[in-house]
């Protein structure tokens, strides 16, 4: 038996408004076919989730701020393009604080609870070494933009890799030459006394002797130091270049009180721009960097021969030729590291194609496809410039930028080749078991 | 057995059985998080025996935790050490230090032995980034995966890592349980309480206090032994002056000279910080709030406000 279907006496025929509805409506779904049918080739509309352990507190907030929007921007760019596998990236931030505890627990957090499919972005060595294992332990690929040496020490595991940005032993190493050939072979190093100045230590000073030249001191100084002054007069009278990296807010008073003690008169001088990342070089108090050398992981200045892709990925981001944000030029970005972020993601989704990743189970496969890259050529994915990865390290190579600074601005003087940045492999970690 | 020893004995071994019991029903997020709250409530409860029972307020106990920390992770990474040796040797090196600073420190009272325990954290904290050759300054070390095998179980895994916790979390418990219910505890408390009472009733009031800060140093350090063990890292920042604080809030939150006090302070503040991440980025301005709310309405704590208001007999 079935019942009969009855037309109501009223209502059956539309009225203009329920027409307009209609098409109102339909228009609409119409409008968002672009956003949903770029998906419709995945076997799931499920997103892909990247949980972003950022530093949004803590020493490392400036850099965090930048890592964010940087991240944003590349999750924007990736999803415009039809994201990963037919699916959409989701961005899931966790704050961890700068801590290497809490790093821990949000790499839990991702694994168990938002049930991320990756953990990445990770920048302060400390949170990455403290957060590794527990990534390892869970299984869950971590992609750490750190430029820590921790990765390819062999310090950590399998399931973590760098494959966006250069570690700090080939960007100190690669230096060596261009201290050596254009400042001066004789040295005095200036370094944060804790594990970030002893890599420079250690690394520079093997690389300049390895050049000819000599470190005639090192100068560490203690990291609860607010006063610098008692420390220069250790500086041999003949010293050729100072090298320098001080990480952190008393960089400003160091700068300053290192132009009251030499005056004109200065030896050449050569630092990091992490002492000076997020801050404005023409701040008071830095006129006595004019004229001084810096490396930069990628030039925050835009240079005359900029790359397309720089231009692509500087408007991508909202980062303006100053390298400030184009809605705040006070607002100076991490532009020396932040690229890496985008590049991590861009790799992932490489990564991911390749594998053909389409959930937890294949984060193995995952990871061996990211092992199996080499060349990273230069493009809107690489801004930065062209690298080579190296699956048994974990660690990504590629070219580092020289810039002096003229005029309250940084000039690009030199790029080392990728070649430069080589050091031989310290792990192997395809041997490890997934 | 008295009626409130009765009622004490059902509370706590109520409290340790959920514990047990939960590994088997928690998803596997809080599962991880209730081994960690453990462990550290270990810290705060060894805190809790300093501040709550003896009223000598330290803000160097990082010192202590770190302690177990590197003595457990140098041992191995230094001397190769085995897990159990090196467990050991973490304790031991806490339960040293804790007692030279006892020695040294309780020359003070009051707000000077505040900032000397403080000032003694804080040496401790440099001497790590000193000697930066062989603990990897503030980057800190891992302890491998194939090093965390203790009785020939992998500590890594999570119902190892869960049940290593909750044992310790039990040795803390009957340790802080035995002492507020022994004449040695009860001599703490008259020490909190009034020390020139308790010195003039013929107490050695110098020597109870050196034992009370070797014995709250001593479960710090095997906490702090216990944390690197369990999650595999061992580094500088837990002996920073935030890690002394910790265990003071931990302990003031859950209700200071109370047994459980520390374990629901330390479980209470993680899951504030966990949960307000979730809702806004400025999490800390809402953990901010409550805690001032807490301290506003319940300055006992929270258990120290249920012993003043329903329980009188909680230890």
């Amino acid at each position: 038996m079935t019942k009969s279907k009855t037309v109501p006496a009223t209502g059956a025929r539309p009225t203009r408004r329920d027409a307009l509805k209609t098409l109102a409506l339909g228009g609409a779904a119409a409008a968002t076919v672009p956003l949903w049918a770029r998906y419709a080739g995945a076997q799931t509309s499920e997103p892909i989730k990247v949980g972003f352990q950022v530093h949004r507190t803590g020493i490392g907030a400036a850099y965090g701020r930048w890592y964010d929007r940087t991240t944003s921007a590349a999750a924007a760019l990736i999803n415009e393009q039809g994201g990963i596998n037919g699916r959409p990236l989701e961005i899931v931030s966790e704050d961890d604080g700068t801590d290497p505890k809490r790093g821990a627990e949000v790499v839990e957090k991702f694994a168990t609870q938002h049930n991320c499919d990756i953990g990445f972005g990770t920048l302060f060595s400390h949170v990455v070494i403290g957060s590794a294992p527990r990534a390892g332990e869970l299984k869950l690929p971590y992609f750490v933009v750190s430029e820590g040496h921790h990765v390819a020490s062999g310090m950590l595991n399998r399931y973590t890799l760098q494959p966006g940005i250069t570690d700090v032993k080939s960007q100190v190493q690669a230096m060596a030459p261009f201290v050596a050939d254009n400042l001066g072979k004789k040295v005095t190093m200036i370094f944060p006394d804790f594990a970030f100045g002893h890599d420079h230590r250690d690394y520079f000073t093997a690389a300049i002797e390895a050049q000819g030249g000599e470190v005639l001191e090192h100068i560490a100084i203690p990291p609860t130091e607010t006063s610098f002054t008692k420390y220069f007069p250790k500086i041999p009278r003949d010293t050729e270049v100072i090298y320098h990296v001080m990480v952190g807010p008393a960089v400003l008073t160091f700068v300053k009180e290192l132009g009251e003690f030499f005056g004109p008169q200065r030896p050449e001088m050569f630092g990091f721009i992490d002492s000076l990342e997020a801050v404005d070089i023409g701040s008071p108090g830095l006129e006595f960097l004019d004229g001084t050398y810096f490396w930069e992981g990628n030039p925050r200045y835009a240079q005359d021969d900029q790359s397309d892709y720089d231009a692509f990925f500087r408007e991508r981001v909202g980062v303006d030729a100053n390298g400030a944000s184009i809605s705040d030029p006070k607002d100076v970005s991490t532009y020396a590291h932040m690229f890496g972020c985008w590049e991590t993601l861009h790799v992932v989704k490489a990564g991911m194609e390749s594998a053909g990743y389409q959930g937890p189970k294949d984060r193995a496969a995952l990871i061996e496809a990211v092992e199996a890259m080499t060349d990273l050529p230069h493009s809107n994915a690489h801004p930065q410039g062209a690298k080579i990865f190296n699956g048994k390290t974990h660690q990504v190579f590629g070219h580092q930028y020289i810039t002096k600074v003229v005029d309250g601005k940084l000039l690009l003087v030199h790029t080392t080749s990728i070649e430069d940045t080589f050091y031989p492999d310290e792990v192997d970690y395809t041997t490890q078991t997934l | 057995m008295s009626g409130d020893m009765r009622k004490s004995l059902l509370l706590h071994g109520g409290v340790l059985v959920a514990l047990f019991t939960l590994q088997f029903v928690l998803p596997a997020y809080h599962h991880g998080n209730l081994a960690r709250i453990m462990v550290l409530a270990s810290y705060a409860a060894g805190y809790n025996l300093l501040f709550g029972y003896t009223g000598l307020l330290s803000l160097g106990h990082a010192l202590f935790f770190a302690a177990g920390l590197y003595g457990m992770g140098l041992a191995m990474s230094q001397f190769g050490a085995g897990t159990g040796l090196a467990l050991g040797g973490g304790v031991f090196l806490g339960a040293l230090i804790g007692g030279l600073v006892a020695v040294l420190a309780l020359r003070t009272e009051g707000v000077a032995f505040m900032i000397v325990t403080l000032m003694f954290a804080q040496a401790g904290y440099l001497t790590i980034l000193y000697f930066g050759a062989y603990t990897r300054g503030d980057e800190g070390f891992v302890i491998a995966q194939a090093d965390r095998v203790f009785l020939g179980q992998d500590l890594s895994d999570p119902r190892n890592r869960y049940f290593f916790a909750f044992t310790i979390c039990c040795v803390s418990f009957v340790m802080c349980l035995s002492v507020v219910k022994s004449q040695f505890g009860k001599v703490l408390v008259a020490i909190r309480e009034n020390e020139e009472r308790a010195r003039m009733l013929g107490y050695d009031v110098a020597k109870y206090k050196l034992v009370a800060v070797v014995l709250s140093a001593t479960l710090s350090a095997l906490s702090g032994a216990a944390y690197g063990l369990l999650f595999g890292y061992v580094g500088a920042s837990f002996a920073s002056v935030q890690y002394s604080i910790f265990p003071l809030l931990w302990v003031l939150l859950g209700g200071a000279g109370t047994v459980l006090g520390p374990l629901v302070g330390t479980a209470f503040m993680f899951y504030l910080i966990d949960l307000s991440s979730g809702l806004t980025t400025a999490y800390m301005l809402i953990a901010g709030v409550v805690l001032v709310c807490l301290t506003l309405f319940a300055p006992q704590g929270l258990l120290g406000e249920l012993r003043r208001r329903f329980w009188r007999w909680l230890p």
